[in-house]
């Protein structure tokens, strides 16, 4: 399939030029958040703490990998399911987080708001937590240790691959499906 | 009296884990493979193409086949014959504590459901179903399910009027509804009749069993299911195309005249589980 490659950091016209449907493959850095990460992003912005990284421009990866075995920088790292983290999205949004990797649909506010704050969603492929551990070269714990599986990492990741589900124009592949 | 040591139950569970993880039973890897093989949409074909070398990567670098190691379901025959000397549930929970710290798989269960979600850290407690039967063995089954597409899981309990139309309609609605989140394409357990409980249950028994329906017609109702859902178009992951449902089966139950339970199981394209008899 025809693919397009992106590198992070990721410039306003790599953005533009995603529709719905695009076939992507990242290079560069993301960063893992999942639930707990979220709920603790948001209490640390509402007690105006400091963040564990800048999210300009950032990645998010929607995933808490299994532990990493011996010799290899995490284990099986396939995308949870986005929708747990649409009440916590527009927080990412306005931090500058201008992509998201999940699986499964948003909610049509979700939709709204990758519109307004020019941002895209993907989904990677579920399920399929052993091959993507193939894409990635390194893997950081940054923050929140303590909540095991789902502490939020760094990876460097190679040849990520991800569908372009909602771009910033309300383009959505679910929804031209159905 | 036959006598079954802890250590030999110990082993036959963490055996059965590891297979689980590890390795895609072969009747999944066959229907993804015919699947991928039918498919007609690119994304669809190319979906499933990573699909299947996920379950090769999986097996020989031995890398979880997905992150989610699952809750550990648990379902166990026990034959009114054999004692076992130690505690059951004492002794597969030390198996699924052991196999996943030991094999790097990730622990998802959590103490307390609302109030104290803290992680166990062993992917502990296992839940565990016993039957008790006629024979001097046990039959053990080690079944992964994950947590994204149990949130799918769907529990209607229907007029007894009801005919099978409008049954395949609530199920059709359902996967369409769920859509990519429970990572399809699925295999569905269906429980029909019983009790509330009793129809989830077999939703989940359902699910692992390899053969069709041995009644006629559960089986066209099967095949009518399998059918309808794959025209939903809803396809691979969610991406389009005519494989959203791999396999349909049903397990049914009796049921009170005032009742008609339907409890669906949506098991992502990942089902795994194994089998053994002590």
């Amino acid at each position: 399939m025809k693919t397009i490659d992106l590198h992070t950091p990721i410039k306003e016209y790599d953005l533009q030029q995603l529709k719905a449907g695009h076939f992507l493959t990242i290079s560069g850095t993301i960063y893992t958040a999942r639930d707990k990460a979220h709920k603790k992003i948001a209490e640390l912005v509402a007690q105006k703490k400091p963040l564990p990284i800048d999210f300009s421009n950032a990645v998010i990866y929607y995933a808490g990998p299994s532990p990493a075995p011996p010799g290899m920088p995490v284990g099986a790292i396939g995308p949870t399911t986005s929708y747990r983290m649409d009440a916590y999205t527009e927080i990412m949004l306005s931090l500058g987080v201008r992509m998201f990797i999940g699986k499964g649909s948003r909610s049509s506010e979700v939709k709204k708001l990758l519109v307004n704050y020019q941002a895209v969603y993907c989904s990677s492929f579920g399920g399929a937590a052993a091959f993507l551990n193939q894409c990635v070269l390194d893997a950081e714990i940054i923050a929140f240790e303590e909540f095991g599986p789902e502490a939020m990492y760094k990876l460097t990741v190679k040849n990520f691959p991800v569908i372009v589900i909602n771009d910033m124009y309300g383009g959505d592949l679910y929804a031209d499906i159905q | 009296m036959r006598t079954i040591s802890h250590e030999e139950l110990y082993t036959a569970v963490a055996n059965l884990l590891v297979q689980a993880n590890f390795h895609l039973p072969d009747h999944v890897y066959q229907a993804l493979s015919i699947m991928h093989s039918t498919e007609q949409k690119p994304l669809a074909k190319e979906t499933l193409n990573i699909l299947l070398q996920n379950a090769t990567i999986a097996s020989t670098k031995h890398i979880p086949l997905c992150q989610d190691c699952g809750s550990v379901i648990v379902f166990l025959e026990i034959g009114t014959g054999i004692t076992i000397n130690g505690n059951l549930e004492e002794t597969i929970n030390r198996a699924v504590a052991d196999t996943y710290t030991n094999h790097y798989l990730r622990p998802s269960i959590v103490k307390d459901p609302l109030f104290d979600r803290t992680n166990t850290g062993t992917n502990t407690p296992a839940f565990i179903h016993v039957e008790i039967v006629e024979g001097n063995y046990i039959a053990i089954t080690v079944y992964i399910k994950g947590g994204g597409s149990e949130n799918m899981s769907s529990l209607k309990m229907f007029t007894p009027t009801a005919d099978s139309e409008e049954i395949i309609n609530y199920i059709v609605a359902t996967v369409k509804q769920a859509g990519p989140n429970p990572c399809p394409p699925l295999f569905l357990g269906i429980g029909i009749g019983g009790t509330a409980d009793v129809a989830m249950l077999n939703a989940k028994k359902a699910v692992l069993q390899k053969e069709p329906h041995p009644k006629e017609e559960y089986r066209r109702l099967e095949e009518a299911i399998l059918q309808r859902c794959n025209n939903t178009g809803v396809g691979p992951l969610g991406f389009g195309g005519n494989n959203t449902v791999a396999m349909v089966r049903i397990k049914d139950a009796p049921t009170h005249i005032a009742t008609l339970p339907v409890a669906l199981n949506l098991n992502c394209h990942s089902l795994r589980y194994r089998s053994t008899i002590l």
